[in-house]
């Protein structure tokens, strides 16, 4: 076999090999968006809920709490950004980065401090590549995200939003994440989460279902607190901050496998272009390679008989 | 017919059960309270213990809930809770097992959990 055709087969195979592996990361990820999805429904009641839960103490009293009152002058915020902790899905990362770039700029173009806390070692990476501080980090749950992990970093962003700003506290709270469109749509997008405005908690719900922004506009009931609104407040918002961070992490996740699956089904059909392209140019070397020998063979045979026809004489 | 209300008990992850019931019994930090149907709307914060529902078809479902909320209003009682568990899918001999295992470690909310647990179930 000759040399030419030798790198050509043994590159189809490699990447006939990368091709195999490709497809069944499409695959893994596929199902992985359907748990996902799943994941986010189930959580859905939940938020409904509380949000509803939310709006009814925001109306319906005139409890001033640290966690809806805004601060005159916000001097430092807090951003989280939920990344993945593996690669291999696109833009996904980047375009989560980009977004809490973004976000940061803005904020410190108005005067703030910004605070980064990062949920993924990616973009834990991109973070310490650039020699930036992280105030706090996670990784390890950012594919199947449960409830305890939205708790775990729920926990020090309420802490530092009830410090003081002077102590190292933040006055807001933004996160950044991927949100779940559709299987072809995922779009990074941050939110504020605290101070608490009563419009962004409608639009919440709004997001939450249809059903529920048909009924946005309902009046809600005047409660009746048990033990008291404060009490009933200071256990509700922690609550509902670790309900849409939970959220956030859930759609992180559908996002980041919907982004592998396209990334690796575009990887598969590439491979499978090049393996046709590397057939071709393997055919056309073989044929040459046949060519070559049949015109050896023909030329050595008639080189051959001259030499014979001339020791006759 | 019977005066009911509806009542959606939701965990974060799932909903745990739906229907209609005629009272509901559950334990909020300021002692246990009684929610028939036409109460006055309601927002309260809950301890972890048993939750009894009485269904309209005179069944009753018993749940164990840690902690979360009572909300109730337009006869629509929404108990959501960070875990919440049926009686019936509650592994007993698990339960005991935790049981035991938090009180000798000397872990009390995991000893409370659990407790609240059996509860639920012999209230079944």
């Amino acid at each position: 076999m000759g040399a030419q055709l030798r790198v050509y087969k043994r590159r189809i195979k490699s990447v006939t090999a990368t091709k195999k592996i490709t497809k069944a990361m499409e695959m893994i990820a596929a199902s992985r968006v359907v748990k996902a999805q799943r994941k986010v429904a189930a959580s859905t009641p939940y938020a409904t809920e509380l949000t509803r839960a939310v709006t009814a103490v925001g109306t319906g009293s005139n409890t001033k709490h640290p966690l809806t009152t805004e601060a005159e002058t916000a001097t430092r915020a807090a951003v989280l950004l939920l990344t993945s902790d593996r690669g291999l899905a696109g833009a996904f990362n980047s375009n989560a980065i980009k977004a809490a770039e973004q976000l940061t700029a803005r904020l410190e173009a108005e005067g703030k401090e910004v605070d980064s806390y990062i949920v993924g070692r990616r973009g834990v990476a991109h973070y310490n590549f650039r020699e930036r501080t992280i105030a706090k980090q996670w990784s390890g749950f950012t594919d199947q995200p449960e409830y305890a992990d939205a708790k775990t970093v729920a926990g020090p962003l309420i802490e530092a939003i009830e410090k003081d700003t002077a102590e190292g506290g933040v006055d807001e709270l933004h996160i950044v994440y991927t949100e779940f469109v559709s299987m072809m749509t995922q779009t990074a997008v941050d939110s504020r989460l605290l101070p608490l405005s009563l419009e962004t908690v409608t639009s919440a719900a709004a997001a939450a279902g249809a059903e529920e922004s048909a009924k946005k506009d309902e009046i809600l009931p005047l409660y009746d607190f048990e033990p008291s609104a404060e009490d009933v407040l200071d256990a509700l918002l922690p609550r509902y901050v670790e309900s849409r961070i939970y959220n956030a992490l859930l759609q992180s996740a559908a996002s980041k496998h919907a982004a592998t699956r396209r990334a690796m089904k575009s990887a598969t059909d590439n491979a499978g272009d090049l393996i046709n392209n590397l057939s071709r140019l393997a055919n056309a070397a073989r044929q040459a390679e046949i060519t070559q020998e049949i015109s050896e063979i023909v030329g050595g045979a008639s080189a051959l008989a001259d030499a014979t026809a001339g020791s006759d004489k | 017919m019977a005066a009911e209300l509806h009542v959606e008990l939701v965990a974060a992850d799932r909903s745990v059960w739906s229907g209609e019931a005629t009272l509901v019994v559950a334990r909020t930090t300021s002692g246990d309270i009684g929610v028939m149907p036409g109460h006055q709307p309601l927002l309260g914060v809950l301890e972890s213990g048993p939750v009894t529902i009485r269904t309209s078809d005179g069944g009753i479902v018993v749940a164990a809930v840690h902690g979360g909320f009572i909300s109730f209003a337009d006869n629509k009682l929404s108990l959501l809770a960070e875990i919440a568990e049926l009686s019936d899918e509650i592994d007993v001999q698990r339960a005991e097992r935790a049981f035991e295992r938090a009180k000798s470690e000397a872990d009390a909310s995991a000893e409370r959990r659990a407790d609240v647990r059996l509860r639920a179930v012999a209230a079944r």
